[in-house]
């Protein structure tokens, strides 16, 4: 650098102070000596770079969402997962096969008289006791449903014992068997369901902001200016969106699959690709719309934000959509939130068949189709 | 660089635009020479931008014909722009990208290849800041990475909106230097500016526009001379007195002051040489016609930079 350059530097400086800029400075690189460039790769490059150097939308993207997935795990994370309490005095076979039906938790008391007072304190519903050949149960009146458990829980492991121990075979042969219902433990639902809502965000938020600044800051004009098609444009943003949408979902179901929370994917969770590929496609589609219209970039997230939180909130996100009431059911089946969360939850938890996938990618694939043709309609390269 | 057969690089008949009740471009007709550095001059307004927006092939005229490297710019014409770069008034960049990483990614939506970057972040005297965020970079480098990014892919013609306008002065002489360094390239260039010391400095052929007219087009120094303007011999006080002042021959016009003594004439070389005999030299300054003078004769009024 020669002399006048360095005067210049500091003329300049106080024109344009430094550290506008909130990331981390890239790590500096050597000079490349290629000689051919594809637009489509330069595009993705630069639009991957632009998403990991920006603070905010990373952590809009990953942050923001992964402290939703612990919070609301830790709120719902005993839930459906009640056993029953029970006291528990002396040792025996009764006492240890109650146990391993895994539906109660014992607390342990010395003698049946603490731990009677116990059960009139309410501290616990029911006390079990065995001395010997003897099985003492004693329970609250106040709670008859939980006594109603506790009885024939016990009655029931009682009565299994006294078959095995006369020798004899049942009269009546009890077949019983586990039966995967539709109501889910909460991981079930809040894993699949944070992760479709922060697809949702990124893509709508990041392509809204991405339209609008590059119009505000004239690079639609420049990229106009070269030889570039618009389908090329369009791809690589989409790809750049598709990669930071499979970035989540790692996440989110990695974090979610963790012993702590507990989520367990059924086998035919890989068909739940196709259904978030188009999920992705239809907030991209809503993104576009949205980064057309806004003049701002303060517009483009007050309009992202109105579209993204209420579908989230109606869509089964936070809680499962069956426990909304029947209209606003009917309503959010117009919604693609909906449609993507009830395609993860098909494949991830539920263990569909790849028919399920029919009606989710329909819709969503109709949704991009409309919603991208009027995106289409009032697109400006320019203000 | 492909030679159009001796036609001008750049052809523009009777283009007109209208926004609203504002004629933006008002009947603007000119050729530009292959390897000329033509400068569009006129204050804010006049429709330097709207016009070389025009040939761009940002925008369709309401009427006119222009023909650019021998075809028609609008509409947006795919096998044109490789041979044609474009500095937008005000910086046009990627979020987040250093220096560097501008350049290749413009480069790439030509097919250039990440190579050619550090040559051109050297002739912008940028080498130093390569690895810096564009965002983070000076006025001036920000201004000189924007040209860097219009010239990387090698273009035939390069226009330039107002490539020095809010720069301090010198990192606008540092910017002629590389406007220069581009024409030695053999690059036509066609820039718009409000400053007139610098259309004269550096344009082959200036056209002088105002409310979307060209009021006058030709080599800076030919329209200078064309306007047949006084030279200001000025003087420090009590050098001379008015008097002797007037006595001079020559000297068409006098006129005083709190600071100096200013003496109009349309023949200089005598008046220089009396003031030299008579020792009258304290302060001495001579001012000739300038393209403010012209602008100011063109237009009636002062130029509003």
């Amino acid at each position: 650098m020669s002399a006048t350059d360095e005067i210049t530097e500091t003329t300049e400086e106080t024109v344009a102070p430094r550290g506008r800029g909130r990331g981390r400075p890239p790590r500096p690189r050597k000079p490349s000596t290629k000689t051919t460039s594809s637009p489509f790769g330069a595009m993705i490059s630069a639009g991957t770079k632009g998403f990991l150097r920006d603070k905010t939308s990373l952590f809009f993207s990953f942050a923001f969402p992964l402290m939703f997935l612990l919070v609301f795990g830790l709120i719902f994370g005993d839930a459906g997962a009640d056993k029953v309490k029970l006291g528990a005095v002396g040792d025996g076979q009764v006492i240890s096969a109650l146990e391993s039906t895994g539906a109660v938790e014992y607390e342990r008391y010395d003698s049946l008289d603490a731990a009677l007072q116990a059960v009139k304190d309410g501290d616990i519903p029911a006390v079990v006791s065995m001395q010997g050949d003897q099985v003492q149960l004693r329970f609250a009146a106040s709670d008859p449903t939980q006594a109603g458990i506790v009885q024939g829980l016990v009655a029931g492991v009682t009565d299994k014992l006294n078959v095995a121990a006369a020798g004899g075979s049942p009269t009546f042969q009890l077949d019983s068997q586990q039966v995967e219902d539709s109501s889910l433990k909460p991981i079930q639902y809040l894993a699949p369901g944070i992760m479709s809502w922060a697809v949702a965000v990124s893509a709508v938020f990041g392509v809204a902001l991405t339209l609008v600044s590059w119009r505000k800051k004239q690079v639609l004009r420049r990229i106009r200016l070269a030889p570039v098609t618009t389908s090329t444009v369009l791809s690589s943003r989409l790809l750049v969106a598709v990669g930071i949408a499979v970035l989540q979902a790692i996440l989110f179901i990695g974090v979610g699959m963790l012993p702590f929370f507990g989520l367990q994917l059924t086998g035919t969770w890989y068909l739940a690709i196709p259904v978030f590929l188009c999920g992705v496609l239809a907030f991209f589609s809503i993104g576009m719309f949205v980064g057309s219209f806004a003049k701002t970039e303060e517009a483009a997230q007050g309009m992202s934000n109105m579209i993204v939180l209420p579908m989230a909130f109606v869509s089964g996100t936070f809680f499962p959509s069956d426990s909304m009431p029947d209209w606003l059911n009917a309503v959010s089946k117009v919604l693609p939130l909906r449609h993507m969360n009830d395609g993860m939850l098909d494949f991830l938890v539920r263990g569909k068949g790849p028919e399920a996938m029919l009606l989710p990618c329909a819709v969503l694939l109709g949704f991009t189709a409309v919603v991208g043709f009027l995106a289409s309609r009032i697109f400006r390269w320019e203000d | 660089m492909t030679v159009t057969g001796g036609q001008p690089a750049i052809t523009v008949r009777d283009i007109r635009m209208r926004y609203g009740d504002l004629q933006a471009v008002d009947g603007v007709s000119f050729d530009v020479a292959e390897g000329e550095f033509f400068g569009i001059l006129g204050p804010n307004g006049a429709g330097k931008t709207t016009t070389l927006e025009i040939i761009e092939g940002l925008r369709e005229p309401d009427s006119g014909e222009v023909t650019l490297l021998g075809q028609n710019p609008w509409p947006r014409n795919l096998s044109l722009l490789p041979r044609i770069g474009v500095q937008l008034q005000g910086s046009a960049f990627f979020e987040k990208l250093t220096a560097r990483e501008q350049l290749e990614t413009f480069g790439a939506l030509y097919g250039i290849g990440p190579a050619k970057a550090g040559e051109y972040l050297e002739l912008v005297g940028l080498t130093g800041k390569a690895d810096t965020l564009e965002q983070q970079l000076s006025g001036g480098q920000r201004q000189r990475l924007s040209i860097a990014c219009a010239l990387v892919h090698d273009p035939d013609v390069v226009f330039l909106d107002e490539p020095t306008a809010a720069l301090d002065p010198q990192a606008r002489r540092n910017l002629w230097d590389v406007l220069r360094a581009i024409q030695e390239r053999g690059k036509t260039i066609v820039y718009t500016t409000h400053y007139m010391d610098e259309a004269e400095i550096l344009c082959d052929r200036v056209a002088v526009m105002d409310h979307g007219k060209i009021l006058a087009m030709d080599p800076p120094a030919t329209l200078v001379r064309g306007l047949d303007a006084p030279t200001h011999v000025i003087l420090s006080i009590g050098a001379l007195t008015v008097d002797e002042a007037r006595s001079i021959d020559g000297a068409d016009d006098v006129q005083q002051s709190d600071v100096s003594l200013q003496i109009s004439t349309r023949n200089p070389a005598p008046v220089l040489s009396t003031l030299a005999q008579r020792g009258a030299l304290d302060g001495l300054q001579v001012r000739t016609a300038t393209l403010e003078d012209v602008f100011l004769d063109l237009t009636g009024r002062e130029y509003r930079a």
